[in-house]
C-alpha cells in the first residue's frame, strides 16, 4: 500500500447516488474508481488513483511512462490485492 | 549500477549524475520521505550513481510499517468479535501484532478481509446489516481523501453499521520531528511526490523556513529522483532554502483543492504514536466530533494494550535518518520478511524490507 497513485484511462463516467464514480483501464486491469475529487474528468483522459480513488490528472504519455515504472518497480499489486483473499477457515 | 543498465534513460541518468558529481564540494546528508521513491532508489541503485558525499537516508514514509503495535492489536481485538467483519489493505492485514496478524485470525474463525478501495468496506456493509463492518483506516495525505469520503458516504446513506479505525499519518509533522531529534544529520528532503498532488506544498514552506532545510518535492521515477538530488544539492551548494517542486507535471502548489476539503469535512488534526519513533504532536488524522458514530475506537470498548518492541531493533533510528538497514546487527539475520523485529522489515515498503528485497544483504561491508 504505497503512497503511490497509478495512472489509468477513464472508460467510462457515471453518477451512483450523486456520486461521480467511473471505471478506470491499468494495463490488463479494470476497476471502479471514485471520481468524486476530479471534477473536470472526462471520458478517454487519464487520472492517477490510490486505493480505488483518483487524486488527479496527468497526461497520457505521464501515464504510461509512470504505469511502466510502476509495474518495474513491482509496485502494482495493489490493483489485484482483493483477488486473492486467504482461505476461507472452514 | 547493473540495476541501472537495464534502465531505458541511462544516457539522461548518467547526466545528472555526473551534473551532481561536478556540483558537490561538500558532503551533504539528503532524506527521500516516501516508501515508494525508497524503493524506487535502491532497485535503480540511485544512490550507488551519485557521489559518495551525496548520502541519501530513507525516511519514514511507509504508513504500513509506522502503525503503532498498539493499534494493531486494538484492530486484532475488534476483528476478534463474532459480529465483526474487520476489513483493510492486504499488507496492513498482514502486519506482526503482539498477538499475530490479523489475517491469521480467520483460520480461528474471524471474518477478515482485503479490501482494494475503502468504498469497498462500505458495500460490505450495506450488504451485510447483521454485521459491523470495520475498516483499518491507515495512511498518509494521499490516502486520505479515499478513507474520508467511505466515512462522508456512509453517514450521508445512513450507513450505520460501518465504521473506521483510523491511524492516520502526516508527512510534514514527521520531517518537523526528524530536523529537531538529537544528532539529526538531514539537511535536505526531497519531498513526496503523491502526497503532494493531494495537499500540494504550502505546508512544506513554512517548513522549509524555520528549519532553514531545503525542500524539493519530487517524483518517483529514477530520473525524477536524480533531478530531485541535483535541485536540493544545487540549494544547498548556493546557501539557499526554498521549496521548489522537481514534479510539477502533477504537483501544483495548491495540490487538489476538493481532496482537502473532503478530507477536512471528515477528519482533524490529532497528536499520533508512530511505531519506532513514538509519539509526534499533531501528526495525525482523527474523526471529527460530527462523525463519532462511525469511530471504532469509540464503538468498541478495547482492553488496555500493553506491547513489547523487540530491544535489538533499531528501525527508530532508521526512520530518522540516523541510521541505515546495514547498521543494524540483525538485519538479514534474525531480522527478515519472514520474521520482521520491527517497523522498517513488517512491511514491503519499510526501507530494510526494501534493501533485503533488492539483495543489499549479500554486500554488506562494500559501505553502501
Amino acid at each position: 500500500m504505497m503512497c503511490l497513485g497509478i495512472p489509468g484511462e477513464v472508460l467510462e463516467i457515471r453518477d451512483e447516488q450523486g456520486l461521480k464514480v467511473g471505471k478506470v483501464q491499468f494495463g490488463g486491469i479494470t476497476r471502479d474508481v471514485c471520481l468524486a475529487c476530479i471534477p473536470d474528468i472526462a471520458l478517454g483522459e487519464f487520472v492517477l488513483v490510490h486505493v480505488g480513488f483518483a487524486i488527479s490528472k496527468v497526461d497520457k504519455e505521464e501515464a504510461a511512462r509512470a504505469y511502466a515504472t510502476l509495474q518495474e518497480l513491482g509496485l502494482l499489486a495493489e490493483l489485484t490485492a482483493d483477488a486473492a483473499q486467504p482461505e476461507q477457515p472452514p | 549500477m547493473k540495476y541501472l543498465d537495464e534502465y531505458r534513460d541511462s544516457t539522461l541518468a548518467k547526466g545528472l549524475a555526473r551534473r551532481i558529481a561536478a556540483l558537490a564540494t561538500k558532503p551533504w546528508v539528503l532524506m527521500e520521505v516516501c516508501g515508494g521513491q525508497t524503493h524506487s532508489i535502491v532497485r535503480y541503485g540511485i544512490d550507488r550513481m551519485i557521489p559518495e558525499s551525496v548520502e541519501l537516508v530513507h525516511g519514514p514514509g511507509c504508513p504500513v510499517c509506522v502503525t503503532s503495535l498498539e493499534m494493531i492489536d486494538r484492530a486484532h481485538s475488534i476483528a476478534a468479535r463474532k459480529d465483526v467483519i474487520f476489513t483493510s489493505f492486504g499488507d496492513m492485514l498482514r502486519v506482526l501484532g503482539s498477538r499475530g496478524d490479523l489475517l491469521t485470525l480467520r483460520s480461528r474463525g474471524a471474518d477478515v478481509r482485503v479490501v482494494y478501495a475503502p468504498l469497498d468496506a462500505v458495500r460490505i456493509a450495506r450488504e451485510n446489516p447483521g454485521k459491523r463492518v470495520v475498516f483499518f483506516a491507515i495512511g498518509f495525505e494521499t490516502t486520505a481523501p479515499a478513507n474520508a469520503m467511505a466515512v462522508y458516504l456512509a453517514r450521508q446513506r445512513g450507513v450505520k453499521n460501518f465504521s473506521v479505525l483510523v491511524s492516520h499519518v502526516l508527512v510534514p509533522p514527521a520531517m518537523a520531528a526528524i530536523l529537531q531529534s538529537a544528532g539529526n544529520r538531514v539537511q535536505g528532503f526531497l519531498g513526496p511526490g503523491h502526497v503532494c498532488a493531494v495537499m500540494g506544498y504550502r505546508e512544506y514552506e513554512a517548513l522549509a523556513d524555520r528549519y532553514r532545510v531545503p525542500i524539493v518535492i519530487t517524483g518517483f521515477e529514477p530520473l525524477d529522483l536524480l533531478e530531485g538530488i541535483l535541485m536540493t544539492v544545487q540549494q544547498l551548494e548556493a546557501g539557499r532554502v526554498e521549496v521548489t517542486n522537481q514534479y510539477a507535471r502533477t504537483v501544483s502548489r495548491e495540490g487538489n483543492r476538493a481532496a482537502r476539503d473532503l478530507i477536512f469535512e471528515v477528519f482533524e488534526v490529532c497528536d499520533r504514536k508512530w511505531r519506532g519513533v513514538g509519539s509526534i504532536p499533531k501528526s495525525g488524522y482523527k474523526l471529527r466530533y460530527e462523525y463519532r458514530e462511525h469511530d471504532a475506537e469509540r464503538i468498541f470498548e478495547v482492553d488496555a494494550i500493553e506491547t513489547r518492541e523487540s530491544e535489538r531493533c533499531i528501525s527508530g533510528l532508521i526512520l530518522r535518518g540516523l541510521k541505515k538497514p546495514k547498521d543494524c546487527a540483525a538485519f538479514a539475520k534474525e531480522c527478515t520478511p519472514q520474521n520482521p523485529l520491527g517497523a522498517t522489515m513488517v512491511s514491503a515498503e519499510g526501507s530494510c524490507a526494501a534493501y533485503y528485497q533488492y539483495g543489499r544483504y549479500l554486500d554488506a561491508g562494500k559501505g553502501r
